[in-house]
C-alpha cells in the first residue's frame, strides 16, 4: 500500500460521503468503508503484514484516515437528518383555523341567585356573620305569631300566604312568607352574641313581572347587649357599598313600620334612572332597597330573650331584586324558567367565585 | 292619603317651602309617593267660547264646533262628541300639541269622518279633575275668555300623596299630618277646640239601636246620630269643591262633599242618611246570609253574617264603616238628614273590605283605627258645615253604646333612646317632640311617665316611644358606628352542608352544566311520577295546577325545562339544580338534593356534530362521570361507594344504578330516564340524569391536625401486566377489578379496565374484559418467579370470582 493509493482511497471515500443523498446510502457507505469488510478497515488489516518501520509510518496515516472518514460520515449524517427534518416539517402542516368544542368550564353556568348569595355571604363573612337556615314549610307560630303579627293580620289570609291542609290537630302549616322564622329559630337555639344572615326561598301568592310565587330573601340578625341603630346603619352602608362595588353610596333611612321591628325603617339607596338604565350609587334619585329595624321587644320575648337585657337589629332584602339591580335582568319570572339562553347570558362562569380577597365579581 | 299644601296650611302655621315640607314628610315616616303641581300640568288649557255647535254631517253623535279661544284669530274648528256641547257655552279648550293628562296623549290635528278637528273642548276627566267624562266642562257665562283655566279657578296648589303605614291611622287626615310635621318644629299646629253647635230643634227622634249578640266585642260598639231638619242640599261652595277636586274627588252635593271633606280633613268618616227614607229603627247589627246591599257605587253586594251592617226595618241600608246604600242616600230633594258618626272594629272592617273588594275612604280609615274620642268632634264639625251651607236646624246628638280608648301610661327610661338608637337627645327636646305629638310627660329623673294620646293605639311600650323621638329627630342624625369585630380574623362562615351545596354547584358547572332554579312546587301528576304527591305536601291554595305539590325530586322540573328548551329549538343541553326537596312536611323531611340531566347530545366535550369526534348517544357513564366529579369535590370517591343495579322509580331498569354507602345510607341514583317517564314529559331519549341526596354524604370528621400522613415514594419501578378474561355478559366489570385487587393486596396498587368487547368470535352471551394490573414492588425488585406467582394468583382469583376464563 502506497501513500498515493491511501490518499486516493481517502479522497474517493470523502467525496463519496459528501455525495450521499440519503440515510440508507450513507449507512451502506459506512459499512463499505468502516465495516468489518470495509475498504478502510481492510487497510488496517494490512498493518499486520508490514514491517515495523513501514507500520510506524502507515499506522498513524491509516488511523487518521479512519477517524476522518468516521467524522465525515457523522457530519454527513447530521446534515442529512437536518434536511430530512426540514422536509418532514415542511410536509407537516395543519389547518390551524378549525374551532374547538367549547370547554366545559366555558359552557357551565352558576345561576345569578346562587352567585349573589355567594357575594352576599362573602361580604358578611368579612363582618363576622355566619349563615342560619330553616325549613320552607313552617308553622303559623314561627312565621307569624312569634314575629308579633296580630291574629288578624291580612298576611295570614289565604290571599297572601300558601297554606297546607290542616292536620288532624287542626294545625295548618304554611310556606314561609319570609326568612324571619329563622330569626326565632336562631335566637331560641343560640346564645347571644348572634350575628347571622339567613338566605333562602320564600313564598307568597303573587305572580306578575316583578312578583313570582317563590322568591329569595336574605335577612340579617345581630343580637347582643349593645348593638343599636348606629351599628345597623354602618353594617348596611358597608354592605351596600361592598355589594354594588362602589366607593361611596348615599343611603336614606326612612322610618317605617313592620310588625317585627321597633323602631322600623326602610332604606333607599342613591340611584340614577336617567337613560333607561339603573345605576346604583350615582345620581339624585332614590330606590327603596330593604327594610330593617331594632328587633321588636315582643319578638325578643317570644324567642326567650329579655328585651331589657338583649337588643339588636334585623334587616331583610330580596336576593332576586339585588341580582336584578346589579346585573340588569328585567323580568323576575325568567329567573325560574331555566331557559338555556337566559342561563348562558345571565349566569356566571363556574370559577367566578366571589371572595373578599379576589373581589365579588370580575 | 292625598292632600294639598294649601289644605295642610289650614292646620299648620308654617313658612317652610314646599320642598322642605315634602322632604320632612318622608323623613318622619310619611313616605311621599307622588307630588303633583297641578297648575303646571294644566297650564296650556284656556277658557274658550263655543260660537257655534252644529251636527256633524256624517256622524249622529258628533258635533262640529266653532271655538273662539280669545286670541283674536279665526274661529277654530273642533269635532266634539260631548252631548252637552252647545252654542254659546264657555268651556276649557286645548289646542293641538297640548298634552292631555287624563287621557295620556298629545293632541294632534285630526280629521274625523271628513271634518277637520284642530283642538279639543275638555272634560273633567281629561284634566284629571274628576272621573267625570259624561260631558265637557261647562263654565259660568262670565268666565274670562282666553284666560288660563288654572288662573281662573285659582289652581296654584301642589298635591301630595303619602303612603300611610298600617299603624298610623292618625295620619289618614290632613290634621294628623300637620300635627306630625309640627313635632319637627317646621310649623305650629293650629289646634283650636271644636265648638259644640247648640241643638235648636230638640231631640233626635229617629230610634237608633245596636243589635249585637256579641256584647263584649260588638263590631260597632258606638253609634252617634244627629238629626238636622229643613236643610237644602245645594251644590257645595267653590272652596269645598276645590278641596275635593284637588285630591281627585268629584264634588257631588253639599252633604256628601261635607262628609268627604271631614273624612280627609280629620280622618273621621261620617255618613248622612236622608232621614225621611229611613224606615223604622235605624240599627247596626251583623248581616244575614242572603241579604244584599245596593251600595252607593251602584253595585250590589252579597252580605253575610261576618259583616257589620247598618239596617232599618226595610233591611240593610249600608255596610257599616265601608259604604252606604242607595235607598237612604241624600239627593237634591233631601230636607231632613241623619248624620251618622260611629266606631267600627278595625279587624271586622278589614275583613269585610277584603271580602267585598270595596276600597272606600271610610274603610281605609276604620281599618287603620279611628280615634273613638273623635266621634263628637266629627258630628259637631259636620253640623257646623251643614248649617252654614245647607241651612236647617240641628237636633241633639244621640249616642248609643260606648267605645273608650285605652288609656296607656308608659314608664320610660330616658336612656332607652340612646340604648336602642345611639342617638343622644336631651330631655327638653324629648319633651317638646312628644308633647307636640300629643303625649303627656310627667316626672323627672331617669324614668318619666308618658301618657299616650287616644289616637295612637300603636304606642304600647318603650321601643314605640323611642321610634317616635327617633323619627322626629331624624334617622340621619344617628351617628354611624362600626360594629365591633367579634374576633381578629373572621371565622369560617359556612356549615359543612352549606359548603357542600356551594361546591356541588361549582363542580357541576365546571362540567359544562348550567344551573337552573325552579319552583319548589310542581304539578300533582309530576310529583306522583317521582314518588311524591302526598296530601300533606299539597297546597290548599295553589295559584296554578302546575304549582300544587311540594316537589319530591328536582328531576320533574328539570325535565319540564328540557322539554321547554327543546321546543324552543335547543335540542341539546345539560342542566342541574341544587336545592330542596320535600319528603314529608316535617323539618327533617326537607332535604338538600343535587340533580342533573343531560339531553340531546350534550356530552361533556360538547354537543352536536364536530370534526373532532363522532356524535354519540348519551349513556349511563356520561352522567355517572358528572355524579362522580361532584362527589369527588365533596370528598366522596364514587368507586368506594356501593353501586348497585337497583333502579330509581324514574329510571331505566337495566341502565341505571343506585349509589349507597350502606343499605340505609343511600346517596343517590343515576342512569337513563325510563322511556315511559320521558313520554309523560314529551321527551325522547336517551336522556340521562342523577339525583343525589347531599345530606346523606358523610360529615367530615374533626381532625386533631391538618397535617397529612407522610408520603412513601418507592424508588422501584411499578410493573404493568395485562390480562383479558372471557366472562358471561352479566358479570360486573367491577367484580373483576375487585377480584384482581384482592389477589395480592400488598403488591397490586391499581387495576384498570381498558377494554370491553362483545361479538366477534365470542359466544353470544359472553364478553371479554381486559384489565391492566399495576404491581408496585415495595422494598426490592421482583424476580420473574415472583411476578409469575402474582399473575397466577390474579388469574385464579378472577376466574374463581367470575367463572370466566383467561383469554388465550
Amino acid at each position: 500500500m502506497s501513500d498515493i493509493s491511501l490518499e486516493q482511497l481517502g479522497e474517493q471515500v470523502l467525496s463519496d460521503i459528501k455525495a450521499v443523498k440519503d440515510k440508507n446510502a450513507l449507512e451502506q457507505l459506512r459499512v463499505g468503508t468502516l465495516g468489518k469488510k470495509g475498504s478502510v478497515s481492510a487497510l488496517l488489516s494490512t498493518l499486520g503484514k508490514m514491517s515495523p518501520d513501514e507500520r510506524k509510518i502507515m499506522g498513524p496515516k491509516i488511523n487518521a484516515l479512519k477517524q476522518q472518514v468516521a467524522k465525515e460520515i457523522e457530519t454527513r449524517q447530521n446534515e442529512l437528518r437536518a434536511i430530512e427534518l426540514e422536509l418532514r416539517l415542511k410536509s407537516e402542516k395543519i389547518d390551524i383555523s378549525l374551532p374547538l368544542q367549547p370547554a366545559p368550564t366555558s359552557t357551565g353556568r352558576i345561576h345569578p341567585v346562587s352567585q349573589v348569595i355567594d357575594e352576599i355571604s362573602a361580604v358578611f363573612s368579612g363582618m363576622g356573620f355566619s349563615i342560619a337556615e330553616g325549613p320552607d314549610i313552617e308553622s303559623d307560630e314561627l312565621n307569624f305569631t312569634a314575629l308579633n303579627f296580630p291574629p288578624d293580620h291580612p298576611a295570614r289570609e289565604m290571599h297572601d300566604t300558601f297554606f297546607f291542609e290542616p292536620d288532624e290537630n287542626g294545625e295548618r302549616k304554611l310556606l314561609r312568607t319570609h326568612t324571619s322564622p329563622v330569626q326565632i329559630r336562631t335566637m331560641k337555639s343560640q346564645e347571644p352574641p348572634i350575628r347571622v344572615i339567613m338566605p333562602g326561598r320564600t313564598y307568597r301568592c303573587d305572580s306578575d313581572q316583578t312578583h313570582t310565587p317563590m322568591f329569595h330573601q336574605v335577612e340579617g340578625l345581630v343580637i347582643d347587649k349593645s348593638t343599636h341603630i348606629g351599628h345597623l346603619r354602618w353594617v348596611l352602608e358597608e354592605f351596600l357599598k361592598s355589594f354594588f362595588e362602589v366607593d361611596n353610596i348615599k343611603t336614606r333611612f326612612r322610618p317605617s313600620f313592620f310588625p317585627f321591628t321597633e323602631p322600623s325603617m326602610e332604606v333607599d339607596v342613591q340611584c340614577d334612572r336617567s337613560g333607561g338604565e339603573m345605576k346604583i350609587g350615582q345620581g339624585s334619585d332614590w330606590l327603596e332597597i330593604l327594610g330593617c329595624g331594632m328587633v321588636h321587644p315582643n319578638v325578643l320575648r317570644n324567642a326567650g330573650l329579655d328585651p331589657d337585657v338583649y337588643q339588636g337589629f334585623a334587616f331583610g332584602m330580596g336576593i332576586d331584586r339585588l341580582a336584578m339591580l346589579k346585573y340588569g335582568m328585567a323580568d323576575l319570572r325568567a329567573f325560574f324558567d331555566a331557559d338555556v339562553r337566559w342561563m348562558e347570558h345571565y349566569g356566571f362562569r363556574p370559577l367566578d367565585m366571589p371572595t373578599l380577597f379576589g373581589g365579588l365579581s370580575s | 292619603m292625598k292632600f294639598t299644601i294649601n289644605w295642610l296650611k289650614t292646620h299648620l302655621d308654617t313658612k317652610a317651602s314646599n320642598e322642605e315640607i315634602i322632604d320632612t314628610l318622608t323623613m318622619i315616616g310619611l313616605e311621599v309617593e307622588e307630588v303633583t303641581d297641578q297648575a303646571k300640568i294644566l297650564e296650556n288649557f284656556t277658557i274658550a267660547k263655543v260660537i257655534e255647535a252644529k251636527k256633524h254631517p256624517n256622524a249622529d253623535k258628533l258635533q262640529v264646533l266653532l271655538v273662539d279661544d280669545g286670541k283674536g284669530g279665526e274661529p277654530i274648528k273642533v269635532v266634539c262628541g260631548a252631548p252637552n256641547a252647545k252654542t254659546g257655552m264657555m268651556g276649557v279648550f286645548a289646542s293641538t300639541g297640548t298634552y292631555i293628562p287624563g287621557a295620556d296623549f298629545t293632541l294632534k290635528k285630526g280629521n274625523i269622518r271628513g271634518e277637520q278637528s284642530n283642538g279639543m273642548m275638555c272634560s273633567e276627566k281629561e284634566l284629571l279633575l274628576s272621573d267625570d267624562h259624561e260631558g265637557i266642562i261647562e263654565l259660568l257665562n262670565d268666565a274670562p275668555l282666553g284666560v288660563k283655566y288654572v288662573d281662573y279657578v285659582k289652581m296654584d296648589d301642589v298635591m301630595i300623596d303619602v303612603a300611610i303605614t298600617p299603624n298610623r291611622g292618625d295620619c289618614a287626615s290632613v290634621f294628623g299630618i300637620a300635627r306630625d310635621i309640627s313635632a319637627t318644629g317646621l310649623g305650629n299646629l293650629k289646634d283650636e277646640p271644636i265648638k259644640a253647635i247648640p241643638a235648636s230643634a230638640g231631640e233626635t227622634t229617629i230610634p237608633i239601636e245596636l243589635r249585637f249578640e256579641d256584647k263584649e266585642n260588638p263590631a260597632c260598639p258606638l253609634f252617634a246620630g244627629r238629626l238636622i231638619k229643613n236643610i237644602k242640599n245645594v251644590s257645595s261652595p267653590n272652596w269645598l269643591q276645590q278641596r275635593l277636586r284637588d285630591i281627585g274627588l268629584r264634588p257631588i252635593n253639599a252633604l256628601v262633599d261635607i262628609t268627604n271633606f271631614i273624612t280627609y280633613d280629620r280622618g273621621r268618616p261620617l255618613h248622612v242618611f236622608d232621614a225621611d227614607k229611613i224606615a223604622g229603627t235605624l240599627h247596626a247589627r251583623m248581616g244575614k246570609n242572603g241579604e244584599k246591599l245596593e251600595a252607593l257605587d251602584n253595585k250590589s253586594y252579597d252580605i253575610d253574617e261576618t259583616m257589620c251592617v247598618i239596617a232599618d226595618d226595610s233591611g240593610t241600608i249600608g255596610l257599616g264603616g265601608i259604604m252606604g246604600g242607595i235607598s237612604t242616600s241624600s239627593d237634591e230633594n233631601t230636607t231632613n238628614v241623619l248624620l251618622e258618626c260611629a266606631w267600627f272594629d278595625p279587624i271586622n272592617i278589614a275583613k269585610t273590605g277584603r271580602k267585598t273588594g270595596i276600597n272606600s275612604d271610610a274603610r281605609y280609615r276604620f281599618e287603620r283605627y279611628v280615634d273613638p274620642s273623635s266621634t263628637r268632634d266629627g258630628i259637631e264639625l259636620a253640623t257646623k258645615l251643614i248649617l252654614e251651607i245647607c241651612g236647617g236646624e240641628a237636633c241633639e246628638i244621640k249616642v248609643i253604646g260606648e267605645k273608650n280608648p285605652k288609656e296607656r301610661i308608659i314608664n320610660f327610661p330616658l336612656a332607652e333612646i340612646e340604648r336602642l338608637t345611639g342617638l343622644k337627645v336631651s330631655y327638653a327636646e324629648i319633651k317638646v317632640i312628644l308633647t307636640r305629638l300629643g303625649f303627656w310627660l310627667s316626672g323627672s329623673g331617669e324614668i318619666v311617665k308618658i301618657a299616650v294620646p287616644t289616637w295612637r293605639p300603636d304606642i304600647e311600650q318603650k321601643a314605640d316611644i323611642v321610634e317616635e323621638v327617633m323619627r322626629i329627630v331624624g334617622v340621619d342624625k344617628i351617628p354611624v358606628e362600626p360594629l365591633p369585630a367579634l374576633s381578629g380574623v373572621a371565622k369560617k362562615m359556612l356549615t359543612p352542608s352549606q359548603n357542600n351545596r356551594r361546591l356541588a354547584r361549582r363542580a357541576l358547572a365546571t362540567r359544562g352544566l348550567k344551573e337552573a332554579i325552579t319552583y319548589s312546587f310542581i304539578s300533582q301528576q309530576d310529583a306522583k311520577l317521582f314518588g311524591g304527591g302526598d296530601k300533606s305536601l299539597r297546597l290548599a291554595n295553589a295559584i296554578a295546577n302546575d304549582m300544587s305539590d311540594m316537589r319530591p325530586s328536582l328531576l320533574p322540573s328539570l325535565l319540564r325545562a328540557a322539554s321547554r328548551n327543546i321546543n324552543r329549538g335547543f335540542s341539546d343541553g345539560a342542566i342541574f339544580e341544587v336545592g330542596q326537596v320535600f319528603l314529608d312536611d316535617s323539618e327533617n323531611g326537607q332535604k338538600n338534593y343535587a340533580s342533573a340531566i343531560r339531553y340531546g347530545s350534550a356530552k361533556i366535550n360538547g354537543a352536536g356534530r364536530h370534526w373532532q369526534s363522532k356524535a354519540e348517544k348519551l349513556d349511563f357513564y356520561d352522567i355517572k362521570a358528572d355524579l362522580a366529579a361532584m362527589f369527588d369535590v365533596l370528598g366522596q370517591d364514587i368507586e368506594k361507594a356501593q353501586i348497585i343495579a337497583e333502579p330509581a322509580i324514574w329510571a331505566h331498569p337495566g341502565r341505571s344504578a343506585k349509589v349507597q354507602l350502606g343499605p340505609k345510607n343511600i346517596l343517590g341514583h343515576f342512569g337513563e330516564i325510563h322511556p315511559s317517564i320521558l313520554a309523560k314529559f314529551d321527551l325522547e331519549g336517551p336522556l340521562v340524569a342523577f339525583e343525589a341526596n347531599l345530606d346523606a354524604l358523610p360529615k367530615p370528621r374533626k381532625k386533631a391536625t391538618k397535617s397529612k400522613p407522610p408520603i412513601s415514594l418507592s424508588d422501584l419501578m411499578a410493573l404493568k401486566r395485562d390480562f383479558a378474561f372471557v366472562v358471561d355478559k352479566d358479570i360486573a366489570g367491577a367484580d373483576i377489578i375487585k377480584a384482581a385487587k384482592n389477589a395480592n393486596k400488598a403488591m397490586i396498587s391499581q387495576v384498570n379496565i381498558f377494554d370491553v368487547f362483545e361479538g366477534g368470535n365470542l359466544e353470544k352471551n359472553k364478553k371479554s374484559i381486559a384489565i391492566e394490573v399495576i404491581i408496585q414492588p415495595k422494598d426490592k425488585t421482583l424476580t420473574d418467579e415472583e411476578i409469575e406467582t402474582i399473575s397466577a394468583a390474579i388469574i385464579k382469583a378472577v376466574e374463581k370470582a367470575t367463572a370466566g376464563i383467561l383469554r388465550g
